[in-house]
């Protein structure tokens, strides 16, 4: 298994240089599918998901859905794997913490997973780094294709693809695109994007979607609606509306704290300099903290020597699988914060 | 203006046409709420979207018969579907249609007919258009990028919208 390997770099989707990244941080769209002449998941037995798994497993395998594609037996995996893969983004808490046969497919370099048994049978991800919604639908769009011709995925004329919560039915998609609004929620007027947003029927979660937190000022917006709309104009919506505005928010927002705040924006973001090079225990929470401020000021060009991939790496690599196994042993409490310090202070230069 | 029943002040103003004649109620919060349960006028001030919801499914289908609908594919009721939010397979869409599509409109922006991506494989019978231009849309997305003078996509939008009409 190439489990092992994640733990050494980031995916692709966090290299920070994806287009517009300075705000966004991924891009990931989502489809829900399930097979026709199979019940959803809460009705299946156990030998029935089973062969659910064993079916889809041996097509996502066989067919070329992507590069160096390879599958986890999520049903088999000690915890520390199922944990690292939701750090990455690469599988879902519920599906982590789910029983029965399941599992996760990843293939171009983690920018596609394709989950097996989650909510419905399949639910296909792509993610990329930055602002690339149209490429990651293109690309989407083909995986489906593939697979579309060797499965046969639950389809009614009229509610179009079927999945186990109507509330995905029809396209089955979710858009979703990480924002950084470090600006935005300094100035206060973080609310009022919430507010828009709202109006526009969409979703604003935290870091790991749905039941998550905003922590760090990152937030992931997402669409509710799946029926009635065609692909393409969910995903032109939000490309050239709905995230380009949000951006130019956050650009007025850093302009003005820069030019108008400009002392308190850098006790800002030195004080999260100092902290990161300095401390001996830090905690996930603090670290997203710092690190949001850190981000800003290295996109504002004021903390020279530190890239935005480097502060992406520390966001992924300081969470708590991801240190175990860095590290290679489980570690808890201070020795886990110790480790998480240890790392942070050799990845930016201690002070 | 007081209440027809009380000396209350008179909060909810109805307007019934019976027999071809309108006749006009004016009534305080509690009365509207007592004859709501006599004469079952809707009349309450404030009622919670999933109420409004359960009455219209419940208006629409014979009392407790909703209650026993059960899916003869995969054994889920009504009921069951209610508390978990999920289904147990894709006849119960067939089953439940009546029920679920109120659900599912409120759940969409009020639509209830998919228009996207058709799956390919299946044959060209009894199936959506596989692409429903909405010209209207691309109008205003039209808009949106002179008003932004991203003319660029202006341009392309416009030999879209004019390949969609012909």
């Amino acid at each position: 298994m190439k489990l092992n390997d994640l733990t050494t770099r980031a995916g692709e989707w966090l290299r920070g240089n994806g287009p517009m990244s300075e705000i966004v941080i991924s891009s990931r769209i989502r489809l829900a599918r399930n097979l026709a002449g199979h019940n959803f998941l809460s009705k299946c037995s156990r030998a029935q998901r089973t062969a659910i798994e064993q079916k889809v497993r041996g097509v996502v395998l066989d067919g070329e859905i992507a590069a160096g594609t390879f599958y986890v037996d999520l049903a088999d995996a000690p915890e520390i794997d199922r944990q690292l893969l939701v750090e990455r983004h690469l599988i879902s808490k519920p599906h982590a913490h789910a029983e029965g046969a399941r599992g996760v497919a990843v293939g171009d370099e983690e920018s596609v997973s394709i989950m097996v048994n989650e909510e419905d049978h399949l639910r296909i991800q792509v993610l990329k780094s930055g602002l690339q919604l149209e490429e990651a639908w293109e690309q989407i769009n083909k995986i489906d294709d593939v697979l579309e011709n060797q499965l046969d995925f639950a389809f009614h004329p009229r509610f179009g693809y079927l999945t186990a919560c109507p509330t995905n039915v029809g396209t089955g998609i979710r858009v979703s695109v990480m924002l950084h609004l470090p600006a935005l929620k300094l100035t206060g007027e973080i609310e009022k994007v919430f507010r828009a947003a709202k109006d526009m029927k969409l979703a604003v979660r935290g870091l790991y979607g749905e039941g998550t937190e905003a922590t760090g000022d990152f937030y992931q917006i997402s669409n509710q609606t799946t029926l009635g709309k065609v692909e393409e104009d969910i995903i032109q919506d939000f490309r050239h509306v709905v995230i380009p505005k949000i951006i130019d928010y956050e650009h007025n927002a850093r302009r003005m704290l820069a030019a108008e705040r400009t002392i308190s924006l850098d006790d800002k973001i030195h004080r999260a300099v100092g902290l990161l090079r300095s401390a001996r225990l830090i905690t996930s929470e603090e670290v997203l903290y710092a690190l949001s401020h850190l981000r800003m000021g290295v996109n504002l060009g004021r903390v020279p020597g530190i890239e935005t991939r480097t502060i992406n790496e520390v966001l992924l690599m300081t969470q708590p699988a991801h240190l175990q196994k860095l590290v290679g042993k489980k570690l808890e409490g201070d020795a886990r914060r110790a480790a998480r310090a240890d790392f942070i202070r050799k990845k930016l230069g201690a002070a | 203006m007081k209440c027809d029943n009380c000396n209350n002040p008179a909060t909810v103003h109805l307007t019934e046409i019976e027999a071809g004649k309108k006749i006009e109620k004016h009534l305080c919060e509690n009365c509207s709420q007592m004859l709501e349960g006599i004469g079952g006028s809707p009349a309450k001030g404030h009622t919670p979207i999933n109420e409004l919801l359960t009455n219209f499914v419940m208006s629409h289908s014979t009392v407790g018969k909703e209650q026993s609908l059960q899916c003869d594919a995969c054994g889920i009721t009504w009921q069951e579907f209610r508390q978990s939010g999920l289904l147990g397979c894709s006849n119960d869409y067939k089953t439940f249609e009546r029920e679920l599509t109120p659900l599912i409109s409120r759940a969409h922006e009020g639509a209830t007919h998919h228009v996207g991506k058709v799956p390919t494989r299946r044959g060209s019978t009894n199936l959506a258009p596989r692409r429903r231009v909405d010209t209207e849309k691309l109008k205003k997305d039209l808009q949106r990028a002179i008003d932004a003078e991203d003319y660029e996509r202006a341009a392309k939008l416009r030999d879209q919208i004019r390949q969609a009409e012909g």
